[in-house]
């Protein structure tokens, strides 16, 4: 796939941002691992096996558009004496110092002779300004041919010296190590920083410089590490220890030194709450004072170095702490925390260790599985929820190796000592010096206990109940209200919609269809600053995360107001103010107000600015504000309150979040961030969104009081449940806002509020530069937009509307703005009664005139431009205008079209299948949704329609997925993310799961379904590739589609998905629609298309792989206009779905969610499905408009395809007729902007298949052949092999082929049976057909059985094992995800996530880890040992049945939706027994031999895990059948 | 909000009438008190519409806030579903009564059944309102010291009044009749609309400080000239008074009149007890034929049965309507269906039979020797689609008939305004003849005169009178104040302060 042709301009680095594209938000991820020797005995063999690991992992790496250039590739090694000493006395001439008495390291420099010289200078004489000894310079050979190093790679290839430094004064050990980091760390900010004045100076790097370690590592493929890097291959070259990484960048660009490992560490993850701990860690820095660095502090300063990725700032900061005395594990303890806060079961002395801590530092988090070395010690972690993958094995000769794989090097299974996982949050440890590995229980307690952090706990803390809230006043106005709301901009809906539902529902409230309204930088009306923020969230590269059902991680817990040296410890450090909900009663904030305990004080800053000022006081007040929280830091003061409260007719509250914003970045900027809690008082708070703004700006805590006020005023107007009193709608508040906060949080996949508050993980969409710059610096604004001025404007008119000048003016009810619902004098809608009756008119009677009223009310009404692509204007040159015969058909056209993922469920079977027959009459293609789809629809009916959808949807639920629903599908799409809800899973409400819904997706009748947010197989983007990879075995014939949403970054992403092999890619945009989502997904998360397409097409383009899939766009298109605007910005295909679903008959009415749609489409109510009367020609007809008005703009524009027009968006430009209040500030150029292509012959549409390396499969090398007399007549065939890591989905293209010919139904039993022996790779059994058995001796990755459709997979250790199976980890984690049949017999222990959603499978296993049986909703789980937390969360179907041997399940089990049972009927009893025999038949387990032989004492120990729900349904099913 | 279920629960039902046979007996209002159940269960028939198209260009032209009030009916919550009602609409009892309810032929419940009674709803606020005491008088708090001038008392005009006034403005109402109200106290029955209900506003109007000025024929008694130097603003309103004539042969027989001549003499006599017997015109006794179809046709039939005429029918140019909705006329556009008004169910329950004729052409009167009208020649007409889809008319051979009649009131609307202010100022008018102004802006090429309502629009609806009002007097207010914070049909409600129209 090498073009063979290199860059017009070589890049050393990262291109700089341009159009869209924006180098801050590259992402990677990666395979890591090490082997070490436990007693420090060095030798040449733990580099070749780390190579042969790292080489094992190489399917986490990836390549770009060449497959000879990596993304990074490296090995960190101890020290290797024995080698060193020769080089340098062969190349240098000089003898070495003794071990400990010198330090080496390799450095990158320029490849520019006089820069470079510059830089060695410059270390030389930093060498000497620290007093250190300088020894030389080693040229290290670098082999780029003989290594095959691809171009791109070579173009920014440094040159490599080794660089040698002795200490002086007999220093050693840490002493020496700090002057080496005092060296290093002045060399990168002189060098690199930015005030470096060299040109290739990010080509300078040092990769380490330590008397312990040493980095080798470079813009390599694992493969090419060793033959690059001729050092390592020399026998001499001996170590204790090597740890490797592979790297998995989402770009294709050259950064030699973004490869791993760091200095430290080695990092797979990603942190998510970067930009906050930046922002902290600067903010930090005013407060550190150290005693080994004393005044030279300052020169370390910043800690985090710029053009570092998210590892590198982690790896800058944990060596900062290293070198100032903190030990590496209490240091990573501090940054990657297990989730203490609801752990019930942790140690007293090691919460309090945890709790402590946090009142230094936030968590860096995030997923990460971390390997870290400091040549002493080598160890790993895991985030909290064990997001990614880490393996080990110990043996009886001393090794440990360790990996995000197992299998990466073979070892005789016979020496085995140990096989094990690490565990979420759980720290493995092995010191060389003790010779040992120490347990995390061991190693962890030893922290907790080195001081008295509880004694000091309980002394420091203040707790807002030692403020006596009690005492203080209410706050209650009920007089002045209505003009207050009004001013705060609350509406009819604020109350209707969000505040009275959220309290009577206690969550978060839901509404449905999509986001149809203006932007808020395109109203009308005076919008909240708050309407103007995105809110971000996590795709491919790191999952988002359940709060619902994994909530046991998540916290809200908080320690403000002022930190201490982050240096050191004292019992002062937690003498800070611990804020549980960061929404503060209007009592507790009064005793915040009042504050005067323990030497704390607080003062109250006044928001307002005097009416009189007009305009210009929003920007003085925000200087004001900034100054006063500067002085009240200053003069020691703990707590900064800011307050509207004094809001009057005279006195016009500044919005909250603007001054936040412009309080906490001041204060960071000038490093005083971390002297001060900042808490916010504010009446125009009131909605999550508004929450999760505040404090994702920096606020520690709000008070909402107007929300309070509203609601009590509410509750006396009996709006409310008159149960309810005052406290209580504030604690029913209080807990939906939490509820609320922590999904947002959970979307971002951040678990902590700590993490979270001032992470700013939000977007900001029509904001200018001068309000970013003094609010929310490093917030992405792409478009630009509204200034402070406009901002005042609209404050003033709000205020107004509250306090009018004339009192005539007085309205005595709040506004409606019909934000939600169209109101005549609202908000814009795209979907108004004019546009939705005509597109109505046009589709049912194929009527031309209406369809061009309709496109002209979409395109040109000004009172319906809510989009971007209304600012489009067309650079028409008449010229060049063809006559419209002369473009291509319209036939050809809507094959280009797709409908939208609506499952069946969401919307009736009537509306579902007539939009399939629509689609398939035109040869566009419809998609099934997340639902499944009826099997009988896979057959053409007799009038030559089909019902069949093309796309068959795979989302985190995994309904109804299938080996046969697969194997039916020309385009299987992975939804990533949904437009209306990104970083959520759907949900469909009780009601609408009826009998046949239930049925088709394999759950309970009558239970609402949420979908997990992550898909548990995806986190990160190695794991999308393996997902492509699974389903493309699924089904070779169908395309493979991954569904992003727009985001800043989704470019970047979208370079990762096409780099993991996805033939296509559909960037959604935010207007998307749903069947249920709450109100704050559907308005405030995700961007526009035209940024996303935009953007996608732009990134792809410049790292030159855009050639390699077919990009897609959908969200609210409607007209012709629409498509040719998405084709000029990049899409080759088209989505459309309100629109389809309006000619069927819908009309908006938003009630998906409540199952009462009147016009019989999304509904199951059979009385209301009588109503549809939606025709496939509807469909067919509107489309068919779109196509021809499509057409008419190509021959205006002069395109014959829309091939030739993709990516032309050179063609268009701002419509300057249009002038608003509120639009001179947009400006679109980088919108834009023509995608940047690195040379030529850079492709610009899909003119490539992917490489999906299928031929290398077991499978095609071997089953297809061997089982072919099986597959042709049914006769069973055995087939032997052995396996090993890098065999990944195995039996799947096999069961593709069953599928093929046999349906669902399969195989006989056993007629193909596959025998296996090794380490399995990921997925091993996916989709596994009935008839197919895989026999497994050894163990296995994850996702074994993932998605399970009727096969039997069966993996017992080696018999030659000496390790007790059941002790041991077997298999990796998520395995039995989403299936849907089938059985697994698993002779050991499953690791995280076991049987997550199985809606089917039967199994028996020997012990699991955390989150087992999650969400599970069919299918018998037996499992015959330990069980970590959280075990059946949300789980609503199918029983579980743990042998409790100590009795501590019922501590582990999430009871919220079970209920713990015995076995009762002989029935039930003989069921179980049947199984347990079928184990020990088939794997020999001695557990199940045990089991077996004290039945009695498994039966009474046995406890039986039973849905509350299901039980309901069984019960049912029992009473109508007694009564048929 | 409303019940998410309502709808499918609850039947369409409205507020019935008074029984036929009883109500022809006086003029007293048609309706019956409604049950309170009755329309909380037709407020929660209500479906909260994502896009509530009874708000609608082809819904309510006054952007009646429907959904809301419906939703506070269904939770018994009165008090704040009148303020609700009075934000878009300054006089619900006029169009709870006479409105033709565009907002219920756009009910999105209509697509697939009967939809919600959205009138009977409005109606009944309003009426409690009055009944609980809650419509009380609320001057201005300040005044601007500026003075308008409306010429005209109907719907139109009295919510332009309404406005202003709230906005602190002098205002001064002018009508030429002996009462305020325009075609509401004329033109409307007392059985559909009570004159008792118009006063009741006028006096709450008085009350809080608009002036009104009767008797006062602006054109004849006073120069529309001096009027604008008079006052800051001047407001034409005065309605599309120029009836359709039939000239047809011997339309100078004795016993045709206009509809409103009819009308008004009985309001004035059988309702006020005014002396005005050359006004009166009785249908006692009498053959009578009503030649129109719409809403007067109604009234006219109404008020012939209460003076007890011997027969009745009613003509109608143009073919029955059917029972449903026809393919070429959809929802949510107004449902051209066949409708039983209360003239028809009167005359029915009196005859036996509908009054109505279709598709029927009159060719001449007929005479006596006294000049008396004694019956009218008519000829049946079909109708057939033409190739460009308009509708072609023609004449049914041998289908000429001849019906007794001795009084024919002419019912077929209206042709604009009369002239004589325009002329007076130099007005421009349009090619109906029809006052010269923009919807939304209403000012006349002539300075700070401004005109709305039927004689800007053209005959039209009550609520579109109270649309053109109110929307009138925003522009009037940003004339004389640069801008103005009066809610209008249009116009962004409650924020609205754009500082230009």
């Amino acid at each position: 796939m090498t073009n063979g042709k290199l860059p017009a301009q070589p890049l050393f680095h990262l291109p700089a941002a341009q159009g869209l594209y924006d180098p801050t938000y590259e992402k990677d991820s990666c395979g890591v691992g090490f082997i070490a020797h436990i007693k420090g005995v060095p030798s040449h063999q733990n580099v070749i096996d780390a190579d042969t690991i790292l080489q094992n992992m190489d399917h986490r790496g990836a390549c770009g558009c060449e497959t000879n250039t990596g993304d990074g590739s490296g090995i960190m090694c101890g020290l290797p004496h024995k080698f060193l000493r020769k080089v340098a006395k062969r190349d240098l001439g000089v003898d070495l110092p003794e071990p400990g008495q010198f330090a080496a390291g390799l450095v990158f420099l320029p490849q520019d002779e006089s820069e470079r010289a510059f830089c060695k200078s410059t270390i030389e004489n930093l060498i000497a300004e620290s007093g250190q000894a300088f020894i030389g310079w080693r040229d290290v050979p670098q082999m780029t041919d003989i290594a095959d190093v691809g171009p791109t790679a070579r173009n920014s290839e440094p040159f490599i010296e080794q660089l040698f430094v002795g200490s002086s004064d007999g220093l050693k050990d840490d002493a020496f190590d700090r002057k080496l980091y005092m060296i290093h760390k002045q060399a990168s900010h002189k060098l690199r920083g930015p005030d470096s004045t060299l040109k290739q100076a990010l080509m300078f790097y040092i990769c380490s410089l330590s008397s312990k370690v040493i980095i080798y590592k470079g813009m390599l493929t694992p493969a090419q590490v060793l033959p690059y890097f001729p050092d390592l291959q020399d026998k001499d070259f001996e170590t204790h220890l090597a740890m490797v990484h592979s790297r998995f960048s989402t770009n294709t660009f050259p950064s030699w030194d973004r490869a791993q490992p760091l200095r430290f560490m080695s990092h797979n993850g990603e942190i998510n709450t970067l930009r906050g701990n930046k922002n902290w860690m600067r903010a930090r820095e005013g407060s550190a004072r150290s005693e080994l660095f004393g005044d030279d502090l300052k020169k370390l300063f910043p800690v985090i170095e710029a053009n570092g990725s998210d590892s590198g700032t982690f790896d800058n900061v944990l060596e900062f702490m290293l070198m100032n005395g903190r030990t590496l594990q209490e240091a990573i303890m501090m940054m990657v925390p297990e989730a203490w806060q609801k752990h019930d079961t942790m140690p007293e002395e090691k919460r309090a260790f945890y709790e402590y801590f946090s009142c230094m530092m936030e968590p860096w988090d995030g997923p990460a599985s971390i390997v870290f070395t400091d040549g002493h010690y080598i160890g790993a972690t895991l985030d909290r929820n064990g997001l990614r993958p880490s393996r080990y094995y110990i043996t009886h000769d001393d090794r440990v190796i360790m990996a995000s794989e197992v299998g990466v090097l073979p070892v005789d299974p016979a020496i085995v000592k140990e096989k094990g996982r690490l565990q979420p949050g759980k720290m493995f440890l092995i010191d060389f010096a003790e010779g040992r590995l120490i347990p995390d229980e061991e190693l962890k307690s030893e922290f907790a206990r080195k001081m008295p952090y509880g004694d000091w706990l309980k002394k420091q803390r203040i707790r807002l109940s030692d403020l006596h809230p009690e005492k203080e006043s209410h706050g209650f106005n009920s007089k002045t209200l209505l003009a207050r709301m009004q001013a705060f901009g609350y509406t009819a809906e604020t109350m209707n919609f969000m505040l009275r539902p959220l309290v009577q529902e206690v969550r978060d409230p839901v509404g449905s269809m999509g986001n149809d309204s203006a932007l808020a930088c395109l109203s009308d009306k005076p919008r909240m600053i708050y309407d103007y923020f995105k809110q971000l969230f996590a795709q491919v590269t790191n999952p988002s995360i359940d709060s619902i059902r994994e909530e046991v991680i998540m916290s809200l817990e908080c320690y403000i107001g002022p930190e201490q040296n982050l240096l050191t410890a004292t019992p002062e450090h937690c003498h800070r103010l611990l804020v549980d909900h960061p929404i503060l009663t209007n009592e507790e904030i009064a005793a915040l107000e009042h504050l005067d305990y323990q030497g704390w004080r607080s003062v109250v800053i006044d928001i307002t600015f005097d009416r009189a000022e007009g305009k210009s006081g929003l920007k003085n007040t925000l200087d004001r504000i900034a100054a006063e929280a500067e002085a009240a830091a200053d003069a020691g003061i703990q707590i900064v309150v800011l307050s509207d409260r004094a809001i009057s007719h005279d006195r016009v509250p500044v919005s909250a979040l603007l001054a936040v914003g412009a309080v906490h970045h001041h204060l960071v900027a000038n490093a005083k961030r971390t002297r001060i809690g900042l808490v916010v008082e504010s009446g125009e708070a009131r909605e999550v969104h508004h929450h999760c703004l505040l404090v994702g700006y920096g606020a520690d805590a709000i008070n909402p009081y107007l929300a309070f006020e509203s609601l009590w005023q509410a509750r006396m107007d009996g709006l409310m449940d008159p149960r309810l009193d005052d406290d209580k709608v504030v604690a029913m508040y209080r807990k939906g806002v939490a509820k609320g906060i922590l999904k947002v949080m959970a979307k971002m996949g951040i678990s902590t509020l700590q993490s979270y508050k001032g992470a700013q993980i939000f977007e900001a969409l029509g904001l200018r530069d001068e309000v970013i710059a003094k609010c929310f610096v490093g917030t992405a604004s792409r478009i630009q937009g509204v200034s402070f001025d406009i901002l005042a404007e609209e404050t003033l008119r709000r205020h107004t509307l509250g306090f009018p000048i004339k009192k005539s003016d007085r309205l005595m009810s709040l506004p409606n703005l019909g934000e939600y619902h169209w109101r005549a004098e609202g908000e814009k809608h795209a979907w108004s009664p004019q546009s939705i009756s005509d597109l109505q008119v046009a589709a049912r009677n194929n009527n031309q005139d209406a369809y061009w009223r309709f496109a002209h009310t979409i395109n040109e009404d000004d009172r319906n431009r809510c989009t971007l692509r209304g600012l489009f204007d067309f650079h028409v040159d008449e010229s060049k205008s063809i006559h419209l015969d002369e473009v291509q058909p319209a036939k050809e056209i809507v094959k280009r079209f797709c409908t939208g993922a609506m499952s069946l469920g969401s919307i009736s079977a009537e509306s579902h299948e007539t939009i399939a027959i629509a689609m398939n009459r035109m040869g566009g293609k419809s998609n099934t949704g997340e639902g499944g789809e009826d099997p009988v629809r896979f057959k053409p009916l007799k009038n030559g329609d089909s019902k069949r959808s093309a796309i068959k949807q795979v989302a985190s639920g995994r309904f109804g997925v299938t080996i046969e629903y697969l194997t039916n599908a020309d385009e299987i799409q992975i939804k990533i993310s949904q437009g209306a809800k990104p970083g959520e899973g759907g949900e469909l409400p009780g009601k609408k799961v009826d009998q046949y819904i239930a049925q088709i997706r394999y759950s309970t009748p009558g239970v609402g379904l949420i979908s997990p947010p992550p898909h548990h197989d995806i986190y990160s983007i190695e794991d999308l590739a393996q997902l492509i990879h699974d389903l493309k075995n699924a089904n070779r014939a169908a395309r493979i589609s991954v569904k992003l949403v727009s985001e800043v970054g989704v470019g970047v992403i979208a370079s990762g998905v096409a780099k993991a092999h996805a033939d296509h890619i559909l960037i959604a945009g935010d207007t998307g629609g749903t069947g249920a989502s709450p109100l704050t997904s559907i308005k405030h998360a995700g961007l526009p298309w035209e940024l996303g397409i935009a953007e996608t097409h732009q990134v792809l383009v410049l790292n030159n792989l855009r050639s390699r899939v077919t990009l897609q766009t959908d969200g609210g298109l409607k007209t012709g206009r629409d498509v040719v605007i998405a084709a000029l910005l990049g899409a080759e295909e088209f989505g459309f779905s309100t629109a389809p679903l309006i000619t069927l008959g819908c009309i908006m009415m938003r009630k998906c969610h409540l199952n009462t749609c009147p016009v019989g489409i999304a509904t199951q109510d059979p009385a209301l499905r009588k109503m549809f009367t939606g025709k496939p020609e509807h469909v067919v007809n509107y489309l068919f408009m779109v196509a021809e008005d499509a057409r008419r703009w190509m021959a205006k524009l002069g395109f014959r395809t829309i091939d030739d027009m993709v990516g032309r968006s050179d063609m268009l430009k701002t419509d300057e007729a249009i002038h608003h209040w509120k639009m001179d500030g947009l400006d679109l150029t980088n919108v834009l902007k023509p995608a940047n292509k690195p040379h030529e012959d850079v492709g610009v549409i899909c003119s490539m298949d992917q490489d999906h390396g299928l031929e290398k499969s077991l499978d095609m090398t071997i089953f297809l052949d061997a089982a072919k007399a099986a597959l042709d007549t049914g006769e069973p065939v055995t087939i032997q092999c052995p396996i090993v890591n890098i065999n990944r989905t195995v039996g799947t293209i096999l069961s593709n082929e069953v599928a093929k010919k046999y349906g669902q139904a399969g195989l006989p039993d056993d007629t193909i049976r596959i025998e296996l022996t090794g380490s399995a790779g990921q997925s091993l059994g996916a989709f596994l057909a009935h008839g197919i058995t895989i026999e497994l001796e050894g163990d296995a990755n994850d996702y074994v059985g993932k998605g399970l459709s009727g096969g039997r997979v069966i993996v017992f250790p080696p018999r030659e094992a000496t390790f007790t199976a059941e002790e041991n980890i077997l298999v990796g984690n998520v395995c039995l995800y989403g299936a849907t049949g089938g059985e697994a017999y698993l002779n050991g222990r499953a690791a995280e996530r076991f049987c997550v959603r199985n809606s089917g499978a039967v199994t028996v296993v020997e012990g699991v880890g955390d989150h087992g049986c999650e969400y599970m909703t069919g299918g018998r789980v037996v499992c015959l040992g330990k069980t970590g937390r959280n075990f059946a969360a949300g789980m609503s179907g199918g029983i579980a049945y743990v042998l409790d041997q100590d009795g501590t399940f019922t501590l582990n089990c999430n009871l919220a939706t079970v209920e713990l049972e015995k076995i009762e009927t002989a029935e039930e009893e003989a069921e179980i027994k049947a199984l347990i025999q079928k184990h020990h038949q088939f794997t020999n387990s001695k557990v199940a031999a045990d089991v077996l032989a004290n039945w009695d004492d498994f039966m009474s120990k046995c406890v039986k895990v039973m849905p509350t729900d299901y039980k309901r349904v069984l019960e049912n099913k029992q009473v109508e059948e007694a009564l048929v | 909000m409303g019940k998410p279920t309502g709808f499918k629960e609850f039947d369409r039902k409205k507020v019935p009438w008074r029984l036929p046979v009883v109500r022809i007996n006086d003029y007293d209002e048609i309706y019956t008190e409604p049950k309170l159940e009755q329309l909380q269960e037709q407020g929660a028939r209500c479906m909260d519409c994502g896009v509530p198209f009874c708000q609608s260009a082809t819904g309510c032209p006054i952007d009646n806030l429907i959904p809301e009030w419906n939703d506070l009916v269904y939770n018994n919550r009165w008090r704040e579903a009148i303020d609700r009602l009075h934000k878009t609409n300054n006089f619900p009892e006029f169009t709870g009564r006479t409105c033709p309810a565009p907002c219920e032929g756009a009910c999105v419940l209509g697509i697939t059944n009967p939809p919600v009674t959205i009138k009977n709803i409005e109606n009944a606020i309003v009426d409690r309102a009055w009944e609980e005491g809650w419509i009380v008088p609320e001057p201005p708090e300040s005044r601007t010291g500026k003075k308008v001038a409306i010429v005209g008392s109907g719907p139109a005009g009295l919510s332009a009044a309404d406005q202003l006034n709230r906005a602190g403005h002098l205002v001064t109402v002018f009508e030429r009749a002996n009462r305020i109200g325009g075609l509401l106290q004329y033109g409307i029955p007392n059985m559909k609309l009570s004159k008792a209900a118009v006063q009741r506003r006028v006096d709450k109007m008085t009350a809080e400080g608009v002036v009104f000025k009767t008797g006062v024929n602006i054109g004849k008694d006073v120069s529309p000239m001096d009027l604008r130097n008079d006052f800051d603003a001047v407001l034409l309103a005065c309605g599309a008074t120029k009836p359709r004539d039939l000239p047809i042969a011997n339309r100078d027989a004795k016993g045709i009149y206009p509809a409103m001549d009819f009308l008004t003499g009985n309001t004035m006599q059988m309702v006020h007890g005014d002396s005005i017997d050359d006004a009166f015109l009785s249908a006692e006794g009498k053959y009578v034929i009503v030649i129109g179809g719409g809403d007067t046709g109604t009234d006219c039939i109404g008020t012939s049965l209460r003076h007890g005429c011997r027969s009745l029918v009613n003509f109608e140019l143009l073919p029955k309507p059917s029972e449903d909705r026809a393919p070429d006329n959809p929802w949510p556009e107004w449902p051209r269906v066949f409708r039983v008004d209360y003239g028809h169910e009167e005359a029915s329950a009196k005859f036996g039979r509908d009054p109505r004729e279709y598709q029927i052409l009159s060719k001449e009167f007929l005479k006596d020797e006294n000049g008396n009208l004694r019956g009218i020649k008519t000829i049946q007409v079909a109708w057939a689609k033409k190739d460009d889809g308009g509708w072609a008319m023609s004449e049914v051979k041998d289908s000429e008939k001849v019906w007794p009649a001795q009084l024919i009131l002419l019912a077929m609307g209206f042709l604009g305004p009369e002239q004589y202010i325009a002329e007076a100022i130099g007005l421009e008018v349009d090619p109906r003849s029809n006052f010269q102004a923009v919807h939304g802006k209403f000012a006349t090429n002539v300075e700070g005169v401004f005109a709305a309502g039927d004689c800007r629009r053209g005959q039209s609806l009550v609520v579109w009178a109270i649309n053109e009002g109110r929307g009138a007097a925003r522009a009037i207010d940003i004339y004389l104040e640069g801008s103005s914070n009066l809610p209008a049909p249009g116009q962004t409600m409650g924020t609205a302060m754009e500082m230009v129209v």
